[in-house]
Order: structure tokens, then C-alpha cells, then sequence
């Protein structure tokens, strides 16, 4: 990698940290309503207007207000609710699945691809482009051409 | 492959009775109360329904943001104090609320039976409850009898079905 490319890439690497250690270190209400559910009806909370999810709402509201990182604010709801308050399913124990199949699917789908595009190379060296497969085909496909040429 | 599937059925199949409890009792039968073991509000150590057994229990959930909880709260504490001598306990059960709010509710509404925390909500789902406030009234052999009363509890409706797992 050269000098120039290496730059560039540290400089996009922090441009990308910089928004996410701010939303880290200062969360807002409405991006930790994308991200909690409200528990009695499994809908992410800016969807809900259930009691409990304007009862969240407050708190998350208390909460920023104190100065918690969202982090923070997500694991006190987790003490309160249990996991399933977060949309996104934690890195761990059986909702672990929920992160590995899509990754095990798309391994799996480019495995397939892989092996037809392999197979199908190997057919294609199979059949040298200036030998044709049928001759008598060739023959006929040449005579044809010909008359239109005519 | 075969182990994907069955940690899948397993997450499938554990969500527990509380269809068939419902189903039980339109049919006029008994089914045994699924058993947990939860924390107390008070956060002294863990309760477990089975510990019960011996006793008829009425089994109430609620949630301090719930209107119709705050309704029904000093009769399940008059009733607790009325058959005590009977054996029964009202055991309640806060789930999908703040423990904080939960304690402030119990204060207020004066709640002397114990009180335990289903934060997550998934006891209330093993019993097929959906709302809230949602009782049910077990046995001494902890068995689920009577009626599953969805919404607040009228006097009339507790006394009826604390007479009858007190007389079962």
C-alpha cells in the first residue's frame, strides 16, 4: 500500500469514528428510539405509544440528562427489561444465531456461485474457442453466414 | 445443520403452556401452574412458585404504568389480609416495568403481599398473559382453577375465585 493510500484510508477511518464516538459519548432520544423496543409491544420505541414505552422514553430522557453514554443508558434498560429491549440481538449465547446465519448464508451462497463459475470455466477450457464443439454445426453456421454476406 | 435445528425447536417449543392453560379452563379442568423461580421486588433473594405448594395462591400480574392495576391494588391487599389465616398468598408479579416505579407503587398503594419481578415479561408469556393486570388462582397443589381473569378484578369476581381454590 503506498504512502498516499494509507492516508487516505486513516483520514475516511476517522471520519467514520468521529460520529460514532459522539452518538457513544452523547446519545440522543431519537437515536436510542431506533434502537430500544418497547417491551409489551415488541415495536421499536419510536413506533410505540404504549405506556411503558413513554415511561422509557423519560427515563432515556433522565438518563441523557445526567450525562450516560448510550452504552450505558442501553444496559439499564437491559437490568430493567432483559435483552429483548434492544432491537438489535446481543453478540452472545443463542441470539448469537440471529448475526451467524445471514453470515453463514452469504458463505454459503458464494460457496455455490464459486463452484459454477468454477465449473463452468472448466467446461469453457474444455472447448478451445477455434476448435468447434460439433463440425458439422460449424459447417452449417459458416454456409449460412455466408449467404447473408452475400 | 441438526444442531441449528434443534437449538431453533428448542427456542420454539420452550415458550411455555399458557395456551393450554387457557384451554384447560374453558374446559373446566385443571392444569398445573408453570412454575418460576423470580427475584423479589425488595431484591431479597429469589422467590419459587413450587415453595407455595400447601398454600391456594392468587397469582396477579401487574405494572405500575397500568391504570386498571392501581384499581384492583387495595383489594388484593384487603384480600391478602382477610385469608391469610386461610393459608392463601397473593403473590404478585411486576413485570415490564422499572423497579423503581414498581416500589414507588407498592408504597403508595399500601401492598404488604409479597411481590416478585418478571422485568422481561417472559413468565407473564409462559402463562399466556398479554396484557395487563392478568390473575390466576392456583390450588394448594398448585394447580390453575377457576377463572384467568384479564383486566381488574371486581370484588365479587376475587371473592368467587378465592373460594374456590380455597375449597379445592
Amino acid at each position: 500500500m503506498s504512502v498516499r493510500a494509507f492516508l487516505v484510508s486513516a483520514v475516511l477511518a476517522l471520519l467514520l469514528a468521529v460520529p460514532a464516538t459522539a452518538s457513544e459519548r452523547h446519545p440522543t432520544l431519537a437515536e436510542l428510539s431506533h434502537e430500544v423496543m418497547c417491551p409489551t409491544c415488541k415495536q421499536l420505541l419510536e413506533l410505540s405509544h404504549a405506556p411503558v414505552a413513554d415511561r422509557i422514553r423519560a427515563f432515556i430522557k433522565t438518563r441523557i440528562a445526567a450525562g450516560d453514554t448510550k452504552s450505558e443508558i442501553k444496559q439499564r434498560l437491559v437490568s430493567e427489561f432483559g435483552e429483548a429491549v434492544l432491537a438489535s440481538p446481543p453478540r452472545q449465547g443463542f441470539d448469537l444465531l440471529a448475526w451467524l446465519l445471514p453470515l453463514l448464508g452469504l458463505a454459503g451462497s458464494a460457496t455455490v456461485v464459486a463452484a459454477i463459475v468454477w465449473r463452468w470455466r472448466g467446461h469453457s477450457a474444455a472447448a478451445p474457442d477455434d476448435e468447434p464443439a460439433d463440425p458439422e454445426l460449424a459447417r452449417r453456421l459458416d454456409e449460412e453466414l455466408a449467404l447473408l454476406d452475400a | 445443520m441438526g444442531l441449528l435445528l434443534a437449538l431453533l425447536g428448542i427456542q420454539v417449543f420452550s415458550g411455555g403452556s399458557g395456551h393450554g392453560l387457557d384451554a384447560a379452563l374453558a374446559a373446566g379442568k385443571t392444569a398445573a401452574a408453570p412454575d418460576f423461580s423470580l427475584p423479589r421486588l425488595n431484591g431479597e433473594g429469589t422467590l419459587r412458585l413450587h415453595s407455595l405448594r400447601g398454600h391456594p395462591v392468587v397469582l396477579n400480574f401487574w405494572a405500575s404504568w397500568c391504570i386498571p392495576c392501581k384499581q384492583e391494588a387495595g383489594l388484593l391487599e384487603s384480600a391478602a389480609k382477610s385469608y391469610r389465616a386461610d393459608g392463601l398468598v397473593v403473590l404478585g408479579v411486576d413485570a415490564q416495568d422499572f423497579r423503581s416505579d414498581a416500589r414507588r407503587f407498592a408504597k403508595r398503594y399500601g401492598i404488604t403481599y409479597p411481590i416478585v419481578r418478571d422485568g422481561s415479561g417472559s413468565t407473564l408469556a409462559r402463562y399466556g398473559g398479554t396484557g395487563f393486570p392478568e390473575t390466576w388462582f392456583l390450588d394448594r397443589r398448585g394447580n390453575v382453577v377457576g377463572e384467568h381473569v384479564k383486566g381488574a378484578l371486581t370484588r365479587e369476581r376475587l371473592a368467587r375465585n378465592i373460594a374456590a381454590v380455597l375449597a379445592g
